[in-house]
């Protein structure tokens, strides 16, 4: 559940909320980490649930060596109240056995907060797209029925590609087999999606196809696909919001790592092997 | 995956893939499931005497809790700590998951390997040694179910745990001799000074000592974990001293033996692995 960080809880009444999905690449939680340094997010709680593996570390968004020395949990809730936005980051996957719980969980948080719409960023495996998925744009996007009321008009002028139903089975031409929503490697993304159309959430999701490497520009990607939509940053020049500067002059305007507590499970018969990854800029 | 040399790497994606959801899970595959989620549970086990203490939702009242995990880390507190006879056994955490060996043939030692120590001229300091594999679904709930029977006031909670050099990530290179050595994490309630180093970016704190950080922080109970990283992954003395300073700070409350017998160090460092003899 939530736990607030300050001593007095926020309000995220009307608030936007943007949230990762634990997917191929990570390449909804580097968006959110990028989003969170850009901004100037500050943390104002927790999300303290059994449904995630527990990690620990100090403050990937460090700046100097005062703030350095600040505990990150697995689930943490930052806001940018100018903007009525609000980040949920999630660092560790989910217990598999807990998938659904943690949508639950996430479905009546969502709910209790009163945020005005949720931004799911995700990914899916590239290499599973049919023909059609295979040309034009990588990126996609879903939209509960609640959300296409209020924003179909911003859709449409965006141009943006629905993710395309497929049949279960290419290739069979059974016509009992319906078009469905598959998303692979998005985690609980379609979870998510299905389960707030059920209950009437305004809920987006953004996704990227993608494969494992360095996501690093897959998360670009995808933070100014959302910044086309959600214009985070009115800045004159809205260019590449971040200029990436060479290594070697020594400065770099994004945080020193970019810390991503990616803790991927490998099941091996009896044992669980850990891979930690992590990204630098 | 692809690398810029035009070679193909094979990785394991870090995504989970959502399973098809309980589609057709019938009752006898729902009463399984209930049964081993019930084996799987943390049960905590006090003696009558804390039991007692913990009826109708009273709390222990503790001002030092000191939790080793891993074998070196419980030997340290063994050796330099427990030898003093001031300690009795309150109560262990039994804990089954797919790595607990199977009922025949167990020492006593691997049962109850979750023991819980109270002083005895001092009740409110407790001890913890857990050397057994507490499995990632199990580790929220043996914390919660841990620190629900501590009040929460005043409490200095420091973990002590052992981890491999070879999870520690940094971009310099890490001389030989540098191992083992301590770094820290602690909760923003901690106002200590930690005595050593924080833990450097990218690298991070997994299982039980970052489910005890992450509890500490939400309930913002002060809490201190030192992370010693060895290069030697069985029973050792060097990297069982190197824990020494972590508890100085707590002299008052815990007396230290600044400089335990080498029969008592003979004991806890003895190795066992038989199979280890192969290269001799």
């Amino acid at each position: 559940m939530f736990i607030s960080s300050q001593n007095s809880p926020p309000s995220f009444k009307d608030f936007t909320l943007v949230m990762p999905a634990v997917a191929v690449g990570n390449v909804g939680q580097l968006a959110v980490d990028l989003i969170v340094s850009t901004l100037n997010m500050s943390r104002v709680g927790y999300i303290h649930t059994d449904c995630l593996i527990p990690m620990t570390g100090n403050n990937p968004y460090a700046t100097c060596k005062e703030d350095a020395e600040e505990l990150h949990t697995p689930a943490e809730v930052y806001t940018a109240a100018e903007l009525k936005m609000a980040v949920l980051q999630i660092r560790a996957p989910i217990i598999q056995t807990k998938s659904k719980k943690f949508r639950q969980l996430l479905v009546s948080w969502i709910k209790a907060s009163g945020f005005s719409r949720t931004v799911v960023l995700s990914s899916s495996h590239a290499y599973q797209r049919d023909d059609q998925q295979l040309q034009g744009t990588p990126l996609r996007y879903l939209v509960t029925p609640s959300l296409l009321k209020v924003s179909a008009d911003a859709l449409k002028d965006l141009g943006w590609k629905e993710m395309e139903r497929v049949s279960a089975f290419p290739g069979l031409t059974d016509a009992n087999t319906e078009p469905r929503l598959y998303i692979p490697g998005g985690g609980i993304t379609k979870g998510l999606y299905t389960d707030s159309c059920a209950e009437d959430l305004p809920l987006a999701v953004l996704l990227l196809f993608c494969s494992e490497g360095d996501n690093i520009p897959d998360a670009f990607t995808l933070v100014n696909h959302l910044n086309n939509w959600l214009h985070l940053l009115e800045n004159p020049v809205r260019q590449p919001y971040i200029q990436a500067k060479s290594p070697t002059n020594g400065r770099s305007p994004l945080p020193g790592v970019f810390f991503l507590a990616a803790v991927s499970l490998q099941h091996c018969s009896d044992t669980h092997i850990f891979s930690f990854c992590y990204f630098n800029n | 995956m692809a690398t810029f040399f035009g070679e193909v790497l094979s990785v394991y994606s870090r995504a989970v893939d959502e399973d098809e959801e309980e589609l057709g899970e019938n009752e006898e595959d729902e009463e399984i499931r209930r049964e081993l989620e019930e084996k799987r549970e943390v049960n905590l086990h006090w003696s009558p005497e804390v039991s007692e203490s913990l009826k109708s939702g009273n709390k222990l009242q503790c001002s030092d809790f000191i939790l080793a995990v891993g074998h070196n880390a419980a030997r340290f507190l063994s050796v330099y700590v427990l030898t003093s006879e001031n300690w009795d056994a309150v109560g262990h955490a039994s804990v089954w998951n797919e790595r607990s060996r199977a009922a025949t043939g167990i020492t006593s030692e691997e049962e109850t390997a979750c023991v819980f120590y109270r002083k005895k001229d001092n009740p409110s300091v407790l001890i913890c040694q857990a050397t057994c594999y507490i499995a990632e679904d199990q580790l929220f709930q043996w914390t919660e179910k841990v620190f629900d029977c501590l009040q929460h006031r005043e409490l200095n909670v420091t973990v002590l745990s052992d981890s491999s050099v070879a999870e520690y990530k940094t971009a310099d290179y890490l001389c030989y001799s540098s191992a083992p050595f301590l770094r820290s994490l602690h909760t923003s309630a901690f106002s200590g000074q930690p005595v050593c180093q924080s833990l450097e970016q990218p690298n991070i704190v997994t299982g039980l000592p970052a489910a005890v950080l992450n509890q500490c922080e939400v309930h913002r109970i002060a809490t201190v974990v030192y992370q010693c990283y060895s290069d030697v992954t069985g029973p050792d003395s060097v990297t069982m001293e190197t824990y020494k300073p972590a508890l100085t700070k707590l002299s008052k409350s815990i007396q230290l033996d600044p400089s335990p017998s080498t029969d008592v160090l003979r004991k806890f460092a003895r190795t066992t692995n038989i199979q280890s003899n192969l290269y001799i």
